[in-house]
């Protein structure tokens, strides 16, 4: 069975964002990108997936700044093969992201077929998810989201695949393989690797590279303005012993009508 | 001054391999299976393979057995066994990273809180992840001027290595306001490495982590490169170990001291300054890498001798005897694990004896004990009755004006 796992870099929200001077894109200097934490999860969801059935685990991401340490890392892993899509310069949006991933695939050697291709449900700069569900509409495969567990068949014809609701209702869904799978969560925390073993990755294995062809969609959406959350009022602590503290809050509900 | 540190080849690496063939693995050989290490060992009686069976089994060849079993996290490198052994043996610098390195590379599943440690500690230089940008903010509230390198590169006499629970933690920053005070009142030209400093690595090593180790070792090595120093102190009990005891081997070449030590050497121009009369009984717990692995338990009994209405009574285990806050070799990341193994804190079980001494304040010399000691006090409902000092705390607080109010 191939897997196919789909891994970004978004910004690292631990580090400040700051807003670039054309107040519309965060200011790339400021920002550290980091893998997007869903595509991690969709990356052990993949592996536990091998460990189960066999086969082969690639996992494939669009150039960007340090993701060379993330591909590295998930051949530390278990992954197989680790691919890279070259030549992208500008920052892509969900929709201009899936268009290209679904030129670069199949014209990627040695890749399709792959029985399951999975990536994140949802990223920090793609809350609705657009990623893998148009990547699907592209290559005409069926897709599921906002999964928490995957099984597949030993032949790889059909996955069963879990979602969870509200109220800890679980969901049980069968799927004809191929399928693009959004993962929310894998059932496990994404594994971890030793340190010695990323830098030996990095010394005994290869990034492939391969070129994006030229696609000419637009995005369907723009983004108009970006701007940092402004302060409004701020707490007031009320200070002084129990009583004058207790004197004060009587004060301020029965000025605000509450008492 | 000396050119902070001259990078030099490292020595050969000790393989667990190739450990019985070399010098101080030879040493093991000599073992007499006393079972002294697991007797004095704080988890002793809940480690399937103590440092006494690990050599027996080293020595059999049935090492595997033992890399096979994850009991060894337990091992909270306190030191103790190879402060008790009889033969002398370095277990905690030479056997146990190595036993507990080949334990690690072949977990199963590394512990949630563990794992989270370290990998923040790879991504932002620190255990908790938060910015490295932060490091220095505690800064401005020092009330006395602070230098940072990279903002004011000129040659300085003491490299404050501040290290991330000081940084970090609230209650650390309360031990940097406190140091940087009263290294300024000693006049000592001091500097910091503000957010180009990374964790020193101590407890990543002795986990069994060591490529994080390393990677940490070579980025403070490369930094400690670009500036001209004399001297490092730092506020870190683990980062003195490691830097004292492995970054040589790495390139470093200053002298390395801790805060604790290093203000106990300037005990006589501070004697006059600490004017303030504290009145609190003080208990002081002996950290194990500056007490059993440095030897370092009269300098901060030496300072809290020297402050003003300060009463010292002793725990019932003290000095080389002092029982470990579970803390070390990655025990600080490691409390759910424990408890999930039905296993106390070693904290909770150090608190009580503080507690009984009857001290208000238990002080101590090593950041990561004063969260793990408060969480106890808390837990243990003893919140009212002792509150975890540093030492330096301590100091800085008989520094101030006489009239001024205790915290």
């Amino acid at each position: 069975m191939n897997i196919l796992v789909l891994m970004k870099m978004v910004p690292d929200i631990v580090e400040e964002l700051e807003i670039a001077p054309d107040g519309r894109s965060l200011d790339g200097e400021a920002v550290r990108p980091i893998v997007s934490e869903r595509d991690d999860h969709a990356l052990e969801q993949a592996l536990l997936l091998k460990d189960k059935v066999g086969g082969t685990v690639t996992v494939l991401a669009i150039e960007s700044r340090d993701v060379d340490e993330v591909l590295f890392t998930a051949l530390a892993k278990g992954a197989d093969r680790a691919i890279k899509v070259c030549g992208v310069e500008t920052l892509l949006t969900a929709t201009e992201a899936a268009a290209l991933l679904a030129r670069v695939l199949p014209t990627t050697p040695n890749l399709m077929p792959v029985q399951v291709i999975v990536t994140g449900c949802q990223a920090i700069d793609d809350l609705d998810g657009v990623v893998a569900p148009a990547l699907a509409e592209r290559l005409q495969l069926p897709y599921l989201g906002i999964v928490t567990g995957v099984e597949v068949e030993a032949d790889g014809s059909r996955a069963t695949v879990f979602k969870e609701y509200a109220g800890g209702t679980r969901g049980r869904y069968g799927v004809r393989l191929p399928a693009v799978l959004g993962v929310q969560a894998a059932p496990k925390p994404p594994r971890y690797v030793p340190v010695a073993k990323v830098r030996a990755a990095m010394k005994a294995r290869t990034l492939e590279c391969v070129e994006a062809p030229a696609g000419d969609e637009a995005s369907l959406l723009e983004i108009v303005a970006m701007a940092k959350p402004q302060a409004a009022g701020r707490a007031e602590m009320l200070e002084g012993s129990p009583e004058e503290v207790a004197s004060k809050v009587a004060e301020i509900l029965s000025s605000r009508g509450l008492a | 001054m000396v050119g902070a540190a001259s990078l030099t080849e490292a020595p050969p690496e000790i393989t667990l391999d190739g450990l019985l063939a070399s010098p101080r693995g030879r040493d093991l050989l000599t073992c007499i299976q006393c079972g002294t290490c697991a007797g004095t060992c704080p988890y002793g009686d809940v480690l399937d393979f103590p440092p006494r069976r690990i050599i027996g089994m080293l020595r059999e060849g049935l090492i595997e057995e033992v890399l096979a079993s994850d009991s060894l996290l337990f091992c909270v490198t306190c030191y103790s066994c190879m402060a008790k052994c009889p033969r002398g043996l370095r277990l905690t610098e030479v056997l146990l990273p190595l036993v507990k390195e080949q334990i690690f590379a072949r977990l199963p599943e590394v512990p949630a809180e563990l794992q989270k440690a370290l990998m923040n500690t790879l991504r932002y230089g620190n255990p908790q992840g938060e910015s490295a940008k932060k490091r220095a903010a505690w800064i401005p509230s020092a009330g006395v001027p602070v230098r940072v390198l990279s903002a004011d590169p000129r040659p300085v006499d003491v490299l404050w290595f501040v290290e991330c629970y000081t940084a970090y933690h609230p209650r650390g920053q309360d031990n940097c306001r406190a140091t940087a005070k009263v290294l300024h009142a000693l006049g000592v030209d001091f500097a910091v490495l503000g957010s180009e400093e990374k964790c020193a690595g101590e407890c990543a090593r002795l986990a069994g982590e060591t490529g994080l180790f390393e990677t940490l070792t070579d980025a403070n090595l490369k930094v400690f490169g670009k500036y001209r120093f004399n001297r490092i102190v730092t506020s870190g009990a683990h980062a003195y170990d490691a830097l004292v005891h492995e970054y040589p081997a790495h390139g470093l070449a200053a002298p390395v001291e801790h805060t604790t030590p290093f203000f106990a050497r300037h005990l006589d121009v501070l004697k006059p300054r600490l004017t303030k009369k504290l009145g609190y009984t003080v208990t002081y717990h002996d950290s194990c890498v500056l007490g059993r692995h440095n030897g370092m338990y009269e300098e901060p009994r030496r300072l809290l001798q020297a402050l003003p209405g300060v009463k010292l009574v002793e725990m019932a285990h003290n000095r080389i005897n002092s029982l470990c806050c579970g803390g070390g070799g990655g025990g600080m990341w490691l409390d759910t694990f424990f408890k999930s193994k039905g296993q106390e804190r070693l904290a909770d079980r150090r608190v009580r004896e503080a507690v009984a001494t009857g001290a208000d304040v238990l002080a101590v010399s090593c950041p990561y004990e004063v969260s793990r000691f408060e969480d106890s006090l808390k837990v243990l409902g003893y919140e009212k009755k002792m509150v975890v000092r540093d030492v330096v705390e301590l100091l800085a607080e008989a520094m101030e004006s006489p009239e001024a109010k205790t915290p």
